[in-house]
């Protein structure tokens, strides 16, 4: 108990917001393909036998491998092309909001039935 | 008092990481919403941010063990096939819902919903942790990425709370049992 403040570290008033773009973009993109593999899964055999890829939990294996698969690919190329240069955060980040959305409504089995 | 290894693990996955994961959203929400407001009066200690990023990377790695452990481990026994003629369906749970049209809709709905929605937690609030350990203080600076990292932890939140309600009604319903029998208390 000293009584001096806690040590407040400085801000980088130049810090892109390019990566943090990628990362809400790519989430958005992850979460988009949990439904839409899974909507493919449910409506085709083929991909669903295509999905197992651990038998014991079935489709719901490859539907969500798939989809963590292109999230973290997405999410690299985009970091790789916007990393170092501020973009549109405006739009970018409704695009991927919008995606996370629909992806929570089109898991939801009666609406996916609709398709 | 005893319990069997397989109710144990699913407590672990719903009451463990699950609970917890959606006891640890609030605390997220009310921090990055007052403290990381651009209007917020009170400077950011490196202790602030400092204790925000682990707080997001423990509940990216709360979010991860709850839906592996579900996928992995809690739903093969859940969807486990029942022997041709089985009468006693306690041990298919998925099978003992199915069995009746007042109990269906609690896996044609509840499970099928679950099972996907819930992973929307992990890779949203990873991407959140990611986002402050880039970004920390400086989030109040970026008031836009601020609020889009908000929405998608309100968003995980509620993706989270869904999947905790059928998790626990499920359960309610057709509970996952079986495996070894652990003895925990011994009665009179």
């Amino acid at each position: 108990m000293n009584g001096k403040p806690a040590p407040t570290s400085t801000t980088s008033p130049d810090l892109p917001n390019g990566s943090g773009a990628a990362a809400i973009l790519a989430a958005g993109i992850g979460s988009m393909m949990v439904a839409i593999f899974a909507i493919a899964a449910d409506k085709s055999a083929a991909i669903k036998s295509m999905m197992i890829f651990y038998k014991p939990t079935g489709p719901l294996s490859g539907v969500t491998t798939s989809a963590i698969l292109v999230w973290l690919i997405s999410w690299a190329i985009l970091d790789l092309l916007w990393r170092k240069r501020s973009v549109s955060l405006g739009r970018i980040s409704t695009a991927a909001l919008v995606l996370l959305v629909l992806s929570l409504l089109l898991t939801f089995p009666p609406i996916a039935d609709l398709l | 008092m005893e319990i069997t290894i397989r109710s144990l693990l699913t407590l672990v996955h719903g009451m463990g990481f699950g609970a917890l994961y959606l006891l640890a959203c609030s605390g997220a929400i009310v921090e990055l919403y007052r403290r990381y407001s651009p209007a917020a009066a009170l400077p950011i200690t490196a202790r602030d941010e400092a204790f925000l990023r682990v707080y997001l990377v423990a509940m990216a790695a709360l979010a991860w063990l709850t839906v592996l452990t579900g996928a992995y481990i809690i739903y093969p026994w859940y969807r486990a096939a029942a022997p041709p003629g089985t009468a006693n369906l306690a041990a298919f749970p998925q099978r003992l819902l199915m069995s009746s049209p007042t109990t269906i809709a609690w896996h044609s709905i509840g499970m099928e919903w679950k099972e996907h929605v819930a992973w929307l937690a992990p890779i949203s609030i990873t991407m959140a942790a990611a986002v402050f350990v880039k970004y920390g203080r400086n989030l109040r600076r970026h008031r836009q990425l601020r609020s889009a990292v908000l929405c998608f932890v309100v968003i995980s939140f509620l993706a989270a709370g869904i999947a905790g309600f059928f998790g626990a009604m499920l359960d309610k319903y057709a509970p996952v049992q079986g495996g070894q029998t652990i003895q925990l208390i011994h009665g009179e």
